[in-house]
């Protein structure tokens, strides 16, 4: 799958295209398919998010999981600093980012 | 330490509102990214991995205690009450939000501090010895000198956009502790035979992709030409630096590919055409300067020894009290590196105390170490002992300056966009490894420094031992290098062979440090016994 990703324009916060907005949730992400480099110039041009971009992503029974690993550490926060970390949303917590 | 006269302070205070408008309109939608990245670059704020990262300069490394509690006051009211110090001696904060930048740097500001020129193809802050105007060994403090070319190299027209990043670093002793030689421009202030000071010109060193160490192109030039010789190496750089590829723009590759001789040429032609045209300062603008560096009213007749009964107070004083000038005092240098900690990162809580402290024992001075440490400069041998006590109170006191606890790390992929493998992971189970078997103050002096990609922010090719972090197919892997130095025995790390996992790294760098216990010769450090081995037994013990 192809899943949106960039950063707020505002905070900067890692955030993932969910099909209407942008979460700060990787399990909310949905695949953007052929409409990705649309949804991308759309949201740019409307100011919500910054550098957005599409990656690869493998679905799971847990959600989207980012092929490689700087989305992976992107989505959780520094691997050195869980108290930072964005709150895992589902049942595997951040075990699969490393 | 320097103050600001009206005219520093009505260009920061200018480029504050100036860059406040800029975030303004980008919110606004007014500018795109593309037309804001510039801008913002400009003034230090990146876009990292997690958000916005904002890298504030700390000028040759030198803060008041008043602004090191202004930058505790930043990580606590626009950051995660956290900044992290780096190898330039600058502070980085991680979490900034855009609409908040306007605000930080109007509060830098208030303290005389700022965020320009910290990124983009311009002249950077200007680095220098930690122990500037302390150190037993320096012929004069270099400080006033590294002013001077911050002076000049702020808003210089000719130099705002050169081929790429450049940065300078000023010294004063035969003892290098700044890097100097792997610098664009390393000075070396040095005494001739008639007494006189003058500064030595080291020109295109650097670390990054291609490392070199940076040939000496003129011995000795003299202090109020010394402006003049930066302004021919930067406007011969200028000219001639590869602009149509980013990997070979440095000055490093110019003279690397001119020849070093074919270059000096060209700078001593500029040289001699600078010099009719009298763009040096006055030297009364270098005297004005100096004023601010004259040293604080040292007390004579202080003890020249501390008690040591405590045993855990006698190993720091050992391993991080380095001379004075004057009897009676230490440069004490504070660990940012606590066992399993992340080097470089200090918490407001941290920076309050080391603040407070700098106030209480240092004359209200404290520096940042490209080492990524804290420095306080001036502190009498007699209240050391009250003085540990606080630090170790806070984790801040631990032992371990140049040993392999003390290790340099970037920040990795754990936040920074370019890097390909994490850094900070690694180097707190090394530092945990070595706290746990012991070998860590047997090693003795052992510098590992770790980069999470081959810009080298991490100084990898510079350590004793260096470890590269690459992307192996998706996979972070780390490479092994041995015999670097910065220091005035300068050298490059060789890569040992294929590279380890991230746990595999651990047990490799375990391995040489075993090695080398066991192969070392009487006051042999491990680069000595790697140079005086050579890298073959290494590569015996490590690959078989």
């Amino acid at each position: 799958m192809k899943i949106l990703t960039g950063n707020d324009l505002k905070s900067g916060a890692v955030v993932w295209w969910d099909g209407k907005g942008w979460s700060i949730h990787i399990t909310d992400a949905v695949d953007a398919g052929e409409n990705a480099e649309n949804i991308i110039a759309a949201e740019d041009a409307a100011r919500r998010v910054n550098a957005a971009y599409a990656i690869e992503a493998e679905q799971t029974e847990d959600g989207p999981r980012p092929a490689h690993i700087k989305d992976r550490v992107r989505a959780l926060g520094p691997t050195i600093r869980p108290d930072l970390a964005v709150p895992a949303a589902d049942k595997m917590g951040w075990d699969w980012v490393i | 330490m320097y103050q600001y006269d009206q005219y520093d302070q009505a260009m920061v205070d200018a480029r504050v509102e100036e860059f406040r408008d800029q975030c303004h309109r980008r919110l606004e939608g007014k500018l795109t990214e593309d037309q804001f990245k510039p801008l913002r670059l400009q003034n230090g704020l990146y876009l990292q991995l997690h958000a916005y990262m904002l890298r504030v300069a700390i000028p040759y490394g030198t803060l008041s205690g008043t602004q090191m509690h202004a930058l505790a006051d930043i990580a606590d009211k626009y950051d995660r009450g956290y900044g992290h110090f780096t190898t330039r001696q600058n502070i980085q904060y991680n979490w900034i939000k855009l609409e908040d930048c306007g605000d930080i740097l109007a509060d830098l500001a208030k303290v005389e501090m700022h965020a320009i020129q910290t990124s983009g193809n311009c002249i950077r802050n200007i680095s220098s010895d930690q122990y500037a105007g302390a150190a037993a060994d320096e012929v004069v403090d270099p400080r006033p000198y590294a002013e001077l070319l911050r002076q000049w190299s702020s808003f210089h027209p000719e130099f705002a956009h050169l081929p790429r990043k450049f940065k300078i670093c000023v010294i004063a002793s035969e003892k290098d502790r700044a890097a100097m030689r792997l610098h664009d421009i390393g000075i070396n202030i040095v005494k001739n035979d008639e007494g006189t000071l003058g500064a030595a010109f080291y020109v295109g060193g650097g670390m990054g992709r291609t490392p070199m160490i940076a040939p000496l192109i003129r011995e000795f030039v003299p202090l109020d030409q010394m402006v003049t010789f930066c302004e021919a190496a930067l406007r011969v750089y200028n000219r001639y630096g590869r602009r149509d590829n980013k990997y070979k723009a440095r000055i490093k590759i110019l003279v690397h590919e001119m020849g070093a001789d074919e270059y000096t040429r060209q700078v001593e032609e500029e040289f001699a055409h600078l010099l009719e045209q009298g763009v040096e300062p006055p030297t009364a603008e270098l005297d004005r300067i100096r004023s601010f560096f004259q040293p604080p009213e040292f007390v004579a007749g202080l003890p020249a020894k501390a008690d040591r009964s405590d045993p855990d107070f006698a190993l720091w004083i050992d391993r991080n009290c380095s001379p004075h000038k004057v009897a009676g005092y230490v440069s004490a240098a504070i660990s940012l590196k606590p066992v399993g900690g992340i080097p470089g990162d200090a918490s407001a809580q941290q920076m309050h105390l080391m603040a407070d402290l700098a106030k209480e024992y240092s004359f209200d001075e404290c520096r940042v170490t490209h080492a990524q440490n804290i420095i306080l400069p001036h502190v009498e041998i007699g209240r050391l002992y009250e003085l540990w006590q606080k630090l170790d109170e806070a984790d801040l006191g631990t032992a371990n300056l140049d040993n392999i606890g003390d290790i340099i790390a970037c920040p990795g992929l754990d936040y920074c966009s370019l890097a390909n493998a994490r850094s900070i992971p690694v180097s707190q189970k090394i530092s945990e490894r070595f706290a746990a078997n012991g070998k860590g103050e047997l090693l003795g002096e052992l510098k590992l420094k770790i980069s999470g990609c081959i810009n080298a922010c991490g100084h990898h090719h510079a350590g004793h031992i260096g470890i590269l972090g690459v992307d192996r197919k998706g996979v972070e892997n780390y490479q092994l290098l041995l015999g670097g130095s910065e220091a005035e025995d300068v050298s490059l790390a060789k890569i040992t062979g294929p590279g380890f996992n991230e746990d595999g790294i651990v047990d490799a760098v375990e391995t040489v440090a075993d090695l080398y216990l066991e192969r070392r010769e009487d006051g042999e450090r491990f680069l000595d016994t790697y140079r005086r081995l050579g890298m073959d037994p290494f590569k015996e013990a490590l690959y078989g």
